[in-house]
């Protein structure tokens, strides 16, 4: 099995805080995986390095063979946990502004997406609710034809029929020729999508495996196991 | 199809046994369709992987066929609604056995237990 991402020993620190501490990861072809851990475990570090937002401080991380660059760039598609739509912005601005600086981006899987999730291409960015902002994101991401997508917390902060329309998204538009790294604390709600999940803890990964030969072997939900590793 | 799933077991293991159920209670016949993988995936949200996983799993047990660019079918096997009915009666009864004698019953006492039960269940039925 082909890996589109590999991380082997990743070490980054800010000043003398130390995020990670010697992460080890694969993500194969083909495969959703999740990447569980509370706030402050270095999820979104970890994340940040695979978009090529921040450098590591030691140790390495290859996307399809490369270390994260323009080739990176253009293969990885990035849903980060902050917002980034400019406040005059329409959502056909958005959607605009995308495509000129994404090659891969479809135009046609955009409009389906957005009429899925029930968004005018008119309305003005900054008039919409939390959850549209996330809906709005996630349309923008899955958008692109990219061999890797990484999602940071799409389900951060939005209520639970919005989240559904996220989940229903993510799965009808997951080909089998990509794959994706979705990081939540809110694994109940997703434990159902993941292939493999990846525990994180004070910048290491502690626990890695398929999520069903998980389930078998401890007899427990991811969801349970979460609260076991993280109590 | 509507499934309840209990996260503590395999995903895949749970679709199967209600395809079987499906099966033996014959809301699916032998040579109708199975929706499609991506179909199937949303409507239960799963990932679409678990979905194959548990096709393939049954089709490696003759339960369901597979034609190329048609879909998934259900099998057509002589006794195969028999034999998907005892291998579920056997599940239910082993499991019933188990936690009958963990309750430190003696066999006697089960099979007395289940005919007293028998009666007081077809009353109610």
């Amino acid at each position: 099995m082909y890996n589109i991402l590999k991380a082997e020993n990743l070490c980054k620190s800010y000043f003398n805080k130390k995020a990670l501490r010697g992460a080890n990861l694969t993500i194969q072809q083909g495969k959703i995986v999740g990447l569980l851990g509370p706030n402050g475990s270095g999820k979104t570090t970890f994340l940040k390095i695979a978009a090529g937002i921040l450098h590591p401080s030691s140790g390495k991380l290859l996307i399809d063979g490369q270390e994260p660059g323009v080739y990176t760039k253009s293969i990885v598609s990035y849903l980060p946990d902050t917002e980034y739509f400019l406040k005059w912005m329409k959502i056909k601005d958005a959607i605009q502004y995308f495509k000129d600086f994404y090659a891969d981006f479809d135009e046609k899987k955009a409009a389906e997406l957005l009429e899925f999730m029930k968004l005018d291409t008119n309305s003005s960015v900054k008039s919409l609710s939390k959850g549209m902002k996330e809906k709005l994101k996630l349309t923008l991401v899955l958008s692109r034809k990219a061999k890797l997508y990484i999602l940071d917390e799409p389900l951060g902060g939005v209520d639970p029929t919005a989240r559904e329309k996220i989940l229903d998204a993510i799965i009808n538009n997951f080909s089998e020729n990509s794959s994706m790294i979705i990081t939540t604390h809110l694994v109940n709600d997703i434990e159902r999508i993941f292939d493999d999940v990846a525990f994180i803890s004070d910048g290491e990964i502690v626990l890695q495996g398929n999520a069903e030969e998980l389930r078998l072997s401890k007899n427990q939900s991811i969801d349970e196991l979460y609260r076991e590793v993280f109590q | 199809m509507d499934l309840e799933f209990d996260d503590k077991m395999p995903i895949y293991l749970q679709i199967m046994d209600r395809i079987k159920m499906d099966i033996a209670t014959e809301k699916l016949k032998a040579n109708d369709k199975l929706p499609s993988v991506r179909e199937m995936a949303t409507k239960l949200k799963v990932n679409p992987n678990t979905l194959q996983r548990a096709y393939q799993e049954l089709e490696r047990f003759g339960i369901v066929y597979t034609q190329r660019g048609m879909g998934t079918f259900v099998g057509e096997r002589e006794n195969m609604i028999d034999d998907l009915k005892q291998e579920m009666a056997k599940e239910v009864m082993d499991s019933f056995i188990l936690r009958m004698k963990r309750l430190g019953f003696t066999e006697q006492e089960i099979i007395e237990s289940i005919s007293k039960n028998i009666i007081e269940v077809k009353q109610h039925v």
